[in-house]
């Protein structure tokens, strides 16, 4: 099998998933996107490891070790999003915007004057 | 101990004293007035010792080079001959008489112990001047005088006057002192030296490739630290510090500094003409010009200062016609009734409660309220108008007498133009001299009008040094044979036709002012008196610096100065009006430059100053606005410089290979 | 992609060539949806099949382990536990008109720019390789149990002691707070 088509489809999925980043304002969307990217990834991984024909398949068991952590993140991503949702009623990312330029008491006595 | 240690303890002394007053001044009170006055006291006894060992023979020369300092050593070094030991014992007879003074006249000052301090470190910095024998040491005591001068001038810096005063006398000595320090490479790059003994050496085997110049340089320090025409303005101002530091600056140390150089290193000025012509015309016109304003003034201090200034001239003068032994027993003699003069004058004021001649002459019996001031004083006035048997004459005449014999070419150091415009300037001052201390004499103790105020008795340690002070001002010239030997070795004694002239022309000043005196006193009624201070009764230093606020009266009639001076009276009053030819000569332009300067900071340098504080603000400013606190936003300029990045490194990967 | 693989004559498309490309497109198409529908439950759905037909290409790949795990664990596991989070977070069920946030076009632009040089690299690169599938099967369960006990044994144990540490992070974020229950 030619080597293009995997890669090719891989590197689509991960473009896909990285719109999906940037762009979804839910954020257990994100998550999914994120989770899009990973098996991007994977998918290379297996394709490279089948090719090389590596004795130690590195490359199947990077994938597995991806996936148990990918398993890992999203139960961690998803508690955060809870506690987030919790915390402030909202799960959208556009609208936590904590760490926005505040101005500063001189601007805002200008500002008022 | 060697004669050495005990010179070296000379200068030591004070100085550590100084250090130890200014140390101990606030945490040991107690303990000011004993470090004030023991060290010097005991710098007395040392100086005198060495005086008497050196005992005006050899020249004692000891150096020890503390480390090296390139191509022209510079060793802390002793050279005392007759000169410095003489003048040392002066100078440390005039500080602690100076010293004893001021914890009566200073009794309650706040600030007395950095005062006391500063006097010390200022007698130790004289002592350094006079002993040293290596050039850039004594530059340093030079300088420690300057700021010295100008923190004990502005000793009641509360006023705007000594606040003014100070700082001029410390620019124009400084102006002096420019031309001074380049003099003082100039010649030790001729001599290849700093010592005296070598730059000396230097001179005599004709080793100076430029003598004129130097000599030029080295009488601009001179002048501003003598207070010679046309330097001489700060000091009349500097009167706006307390009277013994005036006594101090006046008598002993400051002033005498330049005369004494000048002193030390006459070969160097008598390898040049010219500079000993100068010399001469500073000489003369700062003689008769100082004794006619001192003949003008009010303020009893300003009549001194001016006096300081001729005196000075005179010494300046026996310089310029070569004879040093002349202008440092005329240093001497001057520094004694001199010191007597001011500290007088100080117990004066105290009494009067004002600084002003009118003021005093409206008030009678001022004589009988201070009886020690009064008879120590007119021993001081005779020795100032060098009236024989006193000190001055003697000093006096072995100046006219070097002038004479310059001015006959029985002496060939000078020129004889030199010699000339020294005999007759200084007949001239001597005229005058008898006239303005006539003067001042007479309005000051013989004045009409309301009882002066009774304050009781003055403070015994005020009084007593006036007596000390006294013996020398009476008894000095009598030594005159035994000096020879201390000075260059060739006779003081007078001869019969200055000592004539000189005494005749005194006398006939005297008189005349005298008789001007009594006609205008007889057609005069009775003025009413000035006002005086207002706290009469407090300690003499506080009196004195209210007085200095005291308005004087502009005209009075009775004053026998402006009867004598007639037209020239005001011009003489104004000190020649040379502060303002300073003022538009120097201070104006300089002023304008500054505010040229100012113009060109703020207007010019500062907008780029602020245009590169806008430009960064405005940066900032900008930035500020992509800081949304979107982390979508921020992942996706993340991203994008990511992807630009990896096309670039592959571009650029692609171009090598290809290339 | 394969126009220029054709076009430079290297391909004669074999069986397993052509699943791969039309499940690539069937998956390439789900993960599309997933990511610009706008009902929320939907996306997790078609992320389903997204990952479904990963798991088939890595079948495709001969890397069968692989591809169960991926069945077992994203389409299991990871989908449900993300259709949880949608229902405790009150996701709108049905069309969300907010789905996507302001930062639609630059993600556009920056996704489309990373797919161009990728696409370009990968195609550049990877032009004339092929895999060699045939002879024993190299991600059968046997040999994955072998590789992955006898040499990656330790990484292996490390990381159940990551998912152990990820396990009490999760319990801990999510555990309601004492005063939040007063």
């Amino acid at each position: 099998m030619h080597l293009a088509y995997p890669a090719v489809l891989a590197a689509l999925l991960f473009a896909v998933g990285l719109y999906g980043v940037l762009a979804r304002r839910n954020a257990i969307l994100v998550l999914m996107s994120v989770e899009l990217m990973l098996n991007a990834v994977n998918l290379n991984l297996v394709a490279f490891d089948v090719w090389l024909r590596d004795t130690l398949h590195a490359g199947q068991a990077l994938t597995l070790f991806t996936i148990a952590v990918a398993a890992a993140e999203i139960g961690i991503g998803l508690a955060i999003v809870l506690m987030v949702h919790r915390n402030r009623g909202t799960s959208d990312v556009d609208r936590l915007r904590d760490t926005k330029e505040q101005p500063s008491a001189e601007e805002k006595a200008e500002a008022a004057a | 101990m060697t004669t050495t240690t005990l010179a070296v303890l000379v200068p030591l002394l004070p100085f550590l004293g100084s250090a130890a007053g200014l140390l101990l001044g606030r945490t040991a009170p107690g303990f000011v007035r004993p470090l004030a006055v023991l060290p010097t006291l005991a710098a007395v006894v040392l100086a005198a010792l060495v005086a008497a060992r050196q005992g005006g023979g050899k020249a004692i020369v000891a150096s020890t080079e503390l480390t090296p300092t390139g191509s022209i050593p510079i060793d802390l070094s002793l050279y005392i001959d007759g000169f410095a030991a003489l003048v040392a014992v002066l100078v440390c007879v005039v500080a602690t008489c100076v010293q004893i003074y001021s914890t009566g006249y200073l009794r309650e000052d706040p600030r007395y112990p950095s005062y006391a301090a500063l006097v010390s470190l200022f007698t130790s910095a004289m002592l350094l001047v006079v002993y040293t024998g290596d050039l850039m040491v004594l530059l340093v005591g030079w300088e420690v005088m300057g700021i010295c001068s100008y923190f004990l001038v502005g000793h009641y810096w509360e006023t705007p006057e000594a606040r003014s005063a100070s700082l001029k006398a410390f620019l124009v000595t400084k102006l002096g002192d420019v031309p001074f320090l380049i003099g003082l490479f100039a010649l030790a790059t001729d001599a290849g030296t700093f010592e005296i003994t070598g730059v000396l050496g230097a001179v005599a085997s004709g080793g100076l490739d430029h003598p004129t110049l130097i000599a030029l340089l080295l009488l601009a320090g001179v002048a501003g630290k003598s207070a010679q025409f046309p330097l001489h303005t700060w000091l009349p101002d500097a009167m706006a510090g307390p009277t013994p530091v005036s006594a101090l600056i006046h008598a002993a140390t400051m002033v005498a500094a330049g005369i004494y150089f000048l002193a030390r290193l006459l070969p160097v000025f008598a390898a040049s003409a010219a500079a000993m012509t100068v010399l001469a015309v500073m000489a003369a016109i700062t003689m008769v010009g100082s004794a006619l304003a001192a003949l003008a003034q009010d303020d009893i201090k300003r009549v001194l200062a001016y006096s300081t200034i001729g005196q000075l001239g005179y010494m300046a003068g026996a310089l310029a016609v070569g004879d040093r032994g002349a202008a440092v027993f005329h240093l001497v003699s001057h520094g004694a009734f001199k010191a007597l003069l001011f500290l007088a004058a100080g117990v004066v004021i105290h009494a009067a409660g004002t600084n002003s001649l009118t003021a005093m002459s409206r008030m009678s019996g001022l004589a009988r309220r201070i009886p020690d001031a009064y008879w120590t004083m007119t021993v001081a006035l005779l020795a100032l108008a060098a009236i024989p048997p006193f000190a001055g004459f003697f000093s006096k005449e072995a100046v006219l007498v070097a002038a004479e014999h310059t001015a006959f070419g029985e002496r060939d150091v000078a020129p004889a133009g030199a010699g000339w415009t020294v005999l007759v300037a200084g007949l001239l001052t001597a005229l005058l001299t008898a006239a303005y201390a006539l003067r001042l004499w007479l309005r000051t103790f013989r004045g009409r009008g309301a009882e002066a105020p009774d304050h009781g008795r003055q403070p015994i340690a005020m009084t007593s040094v006036l007596w000390v002070l006294a013996i020398p001002s009476l008894g000095f010239g009598l030594t005159v044979t035994y000096l020879d030997d201390w000075f260059d070795g060739h006779p003081l004694t007078p001869t019969l036709t200055t000592a004539v002239l000189g005494t005749g022309l005194a006398v006939a000043g005297a008189a005349v002012t005298y008789a001007v005196w009594r006609t205008l006193a007889a057609r005069t009624p009775v003025a009413a008196p000035v006002p005086h201070v207002a706290h009469p009764d407090a300690e003499a230093g506080q009196v004195e610096a209210e007085a200095l606020h005291l308005p004087h009266p502009a005209e009075d009639p009775a004053d026998p100065g402006r009867a004598l001076l007639g037209p020239l009276h005001g011009p003489a009053a104004d000190g020649f009006h040379l502060d303002a030819v300073y003022r538009t000569a120097f201070v104006r332009p300089v002023l304008a430059a500054a505010s040229l300067v100012r113009f060109l900071d703020r207007e010019v340098v500062d907008t780029y100053v602020r245009a590169a504080g806008d430009s960064a603000k405005g940066l900032g400013w900008l930035v500020r606005r992509a800081q949304t606190g979107n982390v979508q936003t921020y992942l996706s300029a993340l991203l994008a410089g990511s992807v630009v990045l990896a096309i670039v490194a592959v571009a650029l990967a692609n171009a090598a290979a290809g290339a | 992609m394969n126009l220029a693989a054709q076009a430079h004559g290297f391909l004669s498309p074999t069986g397993v060539e052509i699943a791969f490309v039309l499940v690539g497109i069937a998956t390439l198409g789900a993960a599309l949806v997933t990511v610009t529908t706008r009902q929320l439950v939907h996306a997790a759905l078609w992320l389903v099949v997204a990952l479904g037909g990963l798991a088939v290409e890595y079948l495709l790949l001969t890397a069968e382990f692989i591809a169960w795990v991926q069945v077992l664990i994203y389409v299991g596991s990871v989908v449900v536990l993300l259709l949880f989070g949608l229902m405790l977070t009150k996701a709108p069920i049905g069309r969300s008109p907010d789905a996507d946030s302001g930062n639609r076009p630059v993600a556009l632009a920056v996704a489309v720019a990373a797919a161009a040089a990728l696409v370009w690299v990968v195609v550049d690169a990877f032009r004339t390789t092929w895999i060699d599938l045939d002879g024993p099967a190299q991600g059968s369960t046997s040999v994955t149990g072998e590789f992955l006990f006898q040499h990656w044994v330790l990484p292996f144990e490390a990381l159940s002691v990551l998912l152990l540490a990820a396990l009490v992070g999760a319990i801990v974020l999510s555990r309601k707070k004492k005063e939040d229950e007063n």
